[in-house]
C-alpha cells in the first residue's frame, strides 16, 4: 500500500513560466448579491441624511502615516544649530523649509506645499512633540499603543471602544460606522462588539458566484443571524463577517463610484482619500473613516529637500490638499476633521547611511475648518535628550485623543480611554 | 484579536492510539501538516496509524522529487554599477552631463522592469511547487519560515535573492532552528532587507540586530536596548557582493560587547549563540509553530491562554532537548491527544495560500493560471515574497475583513467555473467548470443517497468546523443535489460550501 501526495495531475507544469493574466481585471465579478443587497439597501438608506454640516454628522478621518515619520524633517527647527549638526547630509536649511508662525523657530519641509497651503488656509493644526512615556522603538509595539492608548499596546482600539460605548444598548449596529480602507483591519477600529467594514476597491467588494436565483437564496439562508456558534469562536466571527458584507456590498459601491469633481493625486493615498470623500458625499453614516500610507521607515538615503522621504510627504501633503478641496466643493468640509500621526519619529542624528532610526516624539497635524488652526505645544528641546538620543515629548498623544473625543465627536474621553486625561484643546472654539 | 473561544483543549502530549485516527483525524493532519489532501489519501494515512502517517508526512526526504528547475531563473539581471561606472556616473552628476545620467537611469529602470517580471515568475513557480509538491510539509515549513524570518521584495529588489532565501528555507524547512538562524545573518535578500549591507564600523544599523531579537528569536521584552546596540556592532561586516555573503573585516568592529549577558570579541556566529543560548528562544518559535500549525492565538505572546501555554512548554523542552532539531517537538505535537482534540477542529482560519492550494489538493479543482491565483493572493491578503512588514503576516482573524471574504469566495469560485468576468461583462477563460467526478467517487458513498452523500461531502469540506450548524447544511445540499440530480448538482453543492463562512476554518 502506497500513497502519492504529488499533484502535478491537474496542470500543465510549463505553465507558470508562460503566463501572467491580471486579477485587476478579472476578479471583478458581475450581477450582486441581488436579494440581500436590495434588502440592505432598503434598511440602511434610511439612515442616510443630505444635509450637511450638522454637529451629529461629524467625521473623523484617521490617517496613518506608518513605518515611523522622520518629525524633525517633516516639521524641521531650521533656526537651531542643534538640528543642523545632528543631519549634515539631510538637514534642511532655514531658507528652503517653508516658514509657519514666525515665533516657532520651524518650517515644513518643503516637499508639503499642499499641507501649507491648508496651514495658510486656516486648515491645519501643527501639534509639536507628541509622544508618550517610556517610548517603544518597535514599529509594531509602538503602533499598538497608539491604536489602543494603552501604554503596553494591550486590548481593544481606542476608536473601537468609542463605536462600543455609542452602540450599548442597541441589538445590531449600524455595520458601516467605522470603516478602513484597505486591506487590513487596523487594531485602533476593533472593538469589543463593533468592527469595522474594509475594502480596498469596490469593484472587487462582490460575490461573483451570484445567478440571482436559486443559488443565491441557497446562501442566503446559510448566512444565519444568531446562529448557534459559540460567539468567541472562529466560526461565528467569519459569519458575522460575512453577513456585513453583504449589507454593505450595494451601498458602498453606490457611494464610492461617485466621480469626485477636484483631481486628485494619482497615489494609493490620493485614491483612498477620493474614496472616503465620495462616501461622505454620499451622505454614509460612517463616523470614523481610516486611511493609512506607508513606507516611511527611512533607514537609509531618505534624502533632504529631494530624496524618498520628500517624495512620501509630497503625496501626502497633495493628497490632503485635494481631499480638502473636493470636500469644500461638497459644502462637506466642515464635518470633517482630520487626525494624521505616525507609530514614532526617529532619531535626532542620522546614522551613517543617511538615513535615520527609531525614535521617539514627532507632530501629529490636525486638518479642517473645525481644527484649531496655528503651531500647537513647544517644540521638544534637541539638546536636552533622552539616553537614546531622542527627543523628550511634550504632550501625551491621549491628550489629543482625548480632546477629539470631548470636543468633535462629543464623547467621554475618560470611558473611551480608560484613563484620565487633560484634553489638549485642538478643536476650534464653536 | 479581541475574542478568544472558551475552549479547554486537553493538554495532554501523550500519542493518540490508532483507534483514534479516523479518516477524519487524517484529514486534518493532512491540512495541517500540508495543504489538505483527497478523501482517498486521508483514508490511507488512518489505516497506516498515527505513527507511519506523521513520519510519512515529515521524514518527506525519503519521498523522490524531481526537484523542480529553477535553473531557468538568471541571477544576472539585477548588477550594482561597478566602481569604474560609479565614478563616470559620478561625474556625469557633477558636470551636468544630463544625457549620461539619462543613460544609467534608463539602464537601472530596464533592469527593474525586467526583475519585476521576474519575480512574478517565481511567484508561480512556489505556488505551482505547493500544489503539485509530493512533500508538503516541507513547502509548508518554507512558507512559516518565509513569514518568520521575513524579507520583502519591495525592499530588496532583487528576485534572485529572494529565490535564493526561499531555497535556504527549503534546505533547512524541518532541520535544525540554530543551522537557519547562522545561515539567515548570511543572507543577501535579509542583509538587504533589513539593511545590514549599509551598517558601518562607525554607524551600525540596528534594524538587523533588532528583529533578529524582537520578531525572529526572542520576542519583545526578552532583551534591552543595550542589547541592540551590542548586536548591531557584532552584526557589523556582514554584507554580501553579487548573489553571495561577504564579511568585510574591515567594517567590522571587533571590539568587546556584552550581548544576553554573554562577553567577549562578538561577531554575528556570537550574536546569534547568544540569542540561542536564551531559555525564552525555543518558548518563542514553538509559540510561532503552534500558531501556524494548531490555533489562531492572540498575537501578544502574554495573552495566550493557560491550556496552549502548557503544550507550547512541552514543545519547546523537545526542542532544547534535540538542540533545535524541528522534527522531534513537531511529531510529538502532531501525534498527541491535544493536537487530535475535536475542540481544537474549529479553531484556524486558513491563510489564503492554504485556501488556494487547499482547494486544488482537497477538491481536485483545475489550477487554471497560476497569475491569476497569485493575483488572488495578494487581494486576499498574502502577496508571496512581500509580507506586510518584518512581523510578517499577523494571520488568523487578521485575514477575514468584508473585503477579503469576497476575494476568498471569488477565488473559490474562479478555481471552480474558471469565469472571469471582466468588467460587467462576464466572461469564460480557462473555459470548462470543475469535474467533480473524482471527488464524489472518491468519497466512497453513492451520489443516489443524496442525505448520506450531503454529509459526506460536507465532512470532506469542512472537518469539524461549525458543527452545530451542519444539520442545517445537511438539508440545504441534500436539496440541491435533489434537485439537480448528477454532476450538476455537485458542481453547486461544491460551491456553495466553498462559500460558507466556516469553509474558510481547517
Amino acid at each position: 500500500m502506497s500513497i502519492d501526495l504529488h499533484n502535478a495531475t491537474t496542470f500543465t507544469r510549463r505553465r507558470f513560466l508562460t503566463t501572467g493574466v491580471t486579477l485587476a481585471s478579472c476578479a471583478v465579478t458581475v450581477p450582486w448579491f441581488v436579494q440581500g443587497s436590495a434588502r440592505a439597501l432598503a434598511q440602511s438608506s434610511k439612515g442616510l441624511s443630505s444635509v450637511p454640516g450638522r454637529p451629529d454628522e461629524r467625521v473623523l478621518v484617521v490617517l496613518q502615516l506608518g513605518g515611523g515619520n522622520d518629525g524633525l524633517n517633516t516639521v524641521a527647527p531650521v533656526d537651531l544649530s542643534a538640528y543642523h549638526n545632528a543631519r549634515p547630509s539631510i538637514g534642511l536649511s532655514a531658507s528652503e523649509a517653508l516658514r509657519l508662525d514666525p515665533r516657532h523657530p520651524i518650517g515644513l519641509h518643503p516637499g508639503l506645499t499642499g499641507l501649507k497651503s491648508l496651514y495658510d488656509e486656516g486648515l491645519l493644526s501643527v501639534i509639536q512633540g507628541v509622544g508618550y512615556p517610556n517610548p517603544n522603538r518597535s514599529h509594531f509595539k509602538s503602533m499598538d499603543i497608539w491604536h489602543t492608548a494603552d501604554l503596553s499596546g494591550v486590548g481593544q482600539g481606542w476608536l473601537g471602544r468609542y463605536f462600543d460605548n455609542q452602540c450599548r444598548g442597541e441589538p445590531s449596529p449600524d455595520p458601516a460606522m467605522g470603516l478602513a480602507l484597505g486591506r487590513k483591519t487596523p487594531l485602533a477600529m476593533e472593538g469589543r462588539e463593533v468592527r469595522p467594514l474594509s475594502f480596498e476597491t469596490s469593484e472587487l467588494y462582490r460575490r461573483t458566484a451570484s445567478d440571482g436565483g436559486a443559488l443565491d437564496s441557497a446562501y442566503d439562508e446559510a448566512i444565519l443571524p444568531g446562529a448557534d456558534l459559540d460567539p468567541g469562536s472562529p466560526a461565528a466571527y467569519l459569519m458575522r463577517t460575512a453577513m456585513d458584507a453583504q449589507l454593505s456590498g450595494a451601498l458602498i459601491r453606490g457611494a464610492v463610484d461617485r466621480t469626485p469633481t477636484t483631481e486628485f493625486p494619482r497615489t494609493a493615498l490620493g485614491r483612498q482619500l477620493a474614496m472616503v470623500a465620495g462616501m461622505i458625499g454620499a451622505g454614509m453614516t460612517t463616523k470614523v473613516y481610516y486611511v493609512t500610507m506607508s513606507g516611511f521607515d527611512t533607514h537609509a538615503g531618505q534624502g533632504g529637500v529631494q530624496g524618498s522621504h520628500a517624495n512620501l510627504l509630497t503625496q501626502f501633503g497633495d493628497a490632503m490638499r485635494a481631499f480638502y478641496a473636493e470636500l469644500r466643493a461638497q459644502r462637506n468640509d466642515t464635518r470633517v476633521l482630520t487626525m494624521c500621526f505616525s507609530e514614532f519619529g526617529r532619531r535626532v542624528k542620522q546614522n551613517g547611511s543617511n538615513g535615520t532610526d527609531h525614535g521617539t516624539a514627532a507632530p501629529m497635524f490636525l486638518a479642517g475648518p473645525m481644527a484649531r488652526a496655528g503651531v500647537l505645544n513647544e517644540h521638544p528641546s534637541l539638546t536636552d535628550l533622552d539616553d537614546n538620543g531622542d527627543l523628550k515629548f511634550t504632550i501625551d498623544f491621549r491628550s489629543v485623543y482625548a480632546g477629539i473625543l470631548e470636543d468633535w465627536l462629543k464623547a467621554d474621553a475618560f470611558e473611551t480611554l480608560g484613563v484620565r486625561m487633560r484634553p489638549a484643546r485642538v478643536i476650534a472654539a464653536e | 484579536m479581541p475574542a478568544v473561544s472558551e475552549n479547554q483543549p486537553t493538554q495532554s502530549m501523550r500519542a493518540i492510539g490508532p483507534e483514534a485516527f479516523t479518516p477524519a483525524a487524517a484529514r486534518r493532519l493532512l491540512w495541517r501538516a500540508g495543504f489538505g489532501g483527497t478523501p482517498g489519501q486521508a483514508r490511507t494515512l488512518s489505516e497506516w496509524g498515527p505513527e507511519r502517517a506523521v513520519d510519512f508526512l515529515l521524514e518527506y526526504d525519503a519521498i523522490p522529487y524531481e526537484r523542480d528547475d529553477d535553473s531557468s531563473f538568471s541571477g544576472s539581471i539585477v548588477v550594482p554599477l561597478s566602481e569604474q561606472e560609479q565614478r563616470q556616473l559620478a561625474r556625469a552628476r557633477q558636470g551636468g552631463d544630463e544625457e549620461t545620467v539619462a543613460r544609467f537611469r534608463a539602464r537601472r529602470q530596464a533592469a527593474q522592469r525586467e526583475d519585476r517580471k521576474q519575480m512574478a515568475s517565481v511567484q508561480r513557480w512556489w505556488l505551482a511547487r505547493m500544489i503539485e509538491s509530493p512533500r508538503p510539509m516541507q513547502e509548508k515549513m518554507t512558507l512559516f519560515w518565509h513569514g518568520r524570518l521575513v524579507s520583502g521584495y519591495r525592499a530588496v529588489e532583487n528576485s534572485y535573492h529572494m529565490l535564493g532565501q526561499n531555497n535556504l528555507f527549503r534546505e533547512h524547512a524541518l532541520g535544525s532552528f540554530a543551522g537557519l538562524l547562522h545561515a539567515i545573518i548570511r543572507d543577501p535578500a535579509m542583509l538587504e532587507y533589513l539593511d545590514n549591507k549599509r551598517s558601518r564600523k562607525n554607524a551600525p544599523n540596528e534594524n538587523l540586530a533588532r528583529e533578529l531579537m524582537e520578531l525572529f528569536a526572542l520576542g519583545v521584552g526578552a532583551y534591552s536596548e543595550r542589547d541592540i546596540k551590542e548586536g548591531a556592532r557584532a552584526l557589523t561586516g556582514y554584507s554580501y557582493e553579487g548573489n553571495g555573503f561577504v564579511f568585510n573585516r574591515n567594517q567590522h568592529d571587533g571590539g568587546s560587547k556584552t550581548i544576553l549577558g554573554v562577553r567577549g570579541p562578538l561577531d554575528g556566529d556570537g550574536f546569534v549563540d547568544a540569542i540561542l543560548a536564551q531559555r525564552a528562544c525555543a518558548e518563542f518559535l514553538c509559540w510561532g509553530l503552534y500558531r501556524f500549525f494548531v490555533a489562531d492565538l492572540p498575537q501578544d505572546f502574554k495573552r495566550t491562554p493557560g491550556w496552549a501555554k502548557a503544550v507550547i512548554g512541552k514543545m519547546a523542552s523537545t526542542l532544547r532537548r534535540h538542540k533545535y532539531e524541528l522534527r522531534p517537538a513537531l511529531r510529538e505535537l502532531f501525534l498527541s491527544e491535544h493536537f487530535h482534540d475535536p475542540a481544537l477542529g474549529d479553531e484556524k482560519i486558513k491563510s489564503p495560500v492554504e485556501l488556494v492550494v487547499g482547494a486544488v489538493r482537497s477538491i481536485g479543482a483545475p489550477v487554471r493560471e497560476l497569475g491569476v491565483l497569485i493575483d488572488a493572493l495578494d487581494l486576499m491578503g498574502q502577496d508571496l515574497f512581500n509580507p506586510p512588514n518584518v512581523a510578517g503576516w499577523a494571520g488568523g482573524r487578521a485575514w477575514i475583513n468584508t473585503s477579503t471574504l469576497y476575494a476568498r469566495q471569488n477565488t473559490l469560485t474562479y478555481l471552480l467555473t474558471g469565469e472571469t468576468p471582466e468588467g460587467e461583462r462576464r466572461r469564460a477563460r480557462g473555459g470548462h467548470p470543475f469535474d467533480p467526478r473524482s471527488l464524489a467517487s472518491g468519497l466512497g458513498v453513492p451520489a443516489k443517497d443524496t442525505d448520506l452523500f450531503a454529509s459526506a461531502l460536507l465532512g470532506h469540506l469542512l472537518g469539524e468546523a461549525a458543527k452545530p450548524l451542519r444539520p442545517q447544511r445537511e438539508r440545504l445540499v441534500s436539496g440541491m443535489l435533489r434537485e439537480a440530480p448528477g454532476m450538476d448538482g455537485i458542481r453547486e453543492a461544491v460551491g456553495l460550501i466553498t462559500a460558507l463562512p466556516e469553509y474558510q476554518l481547517c
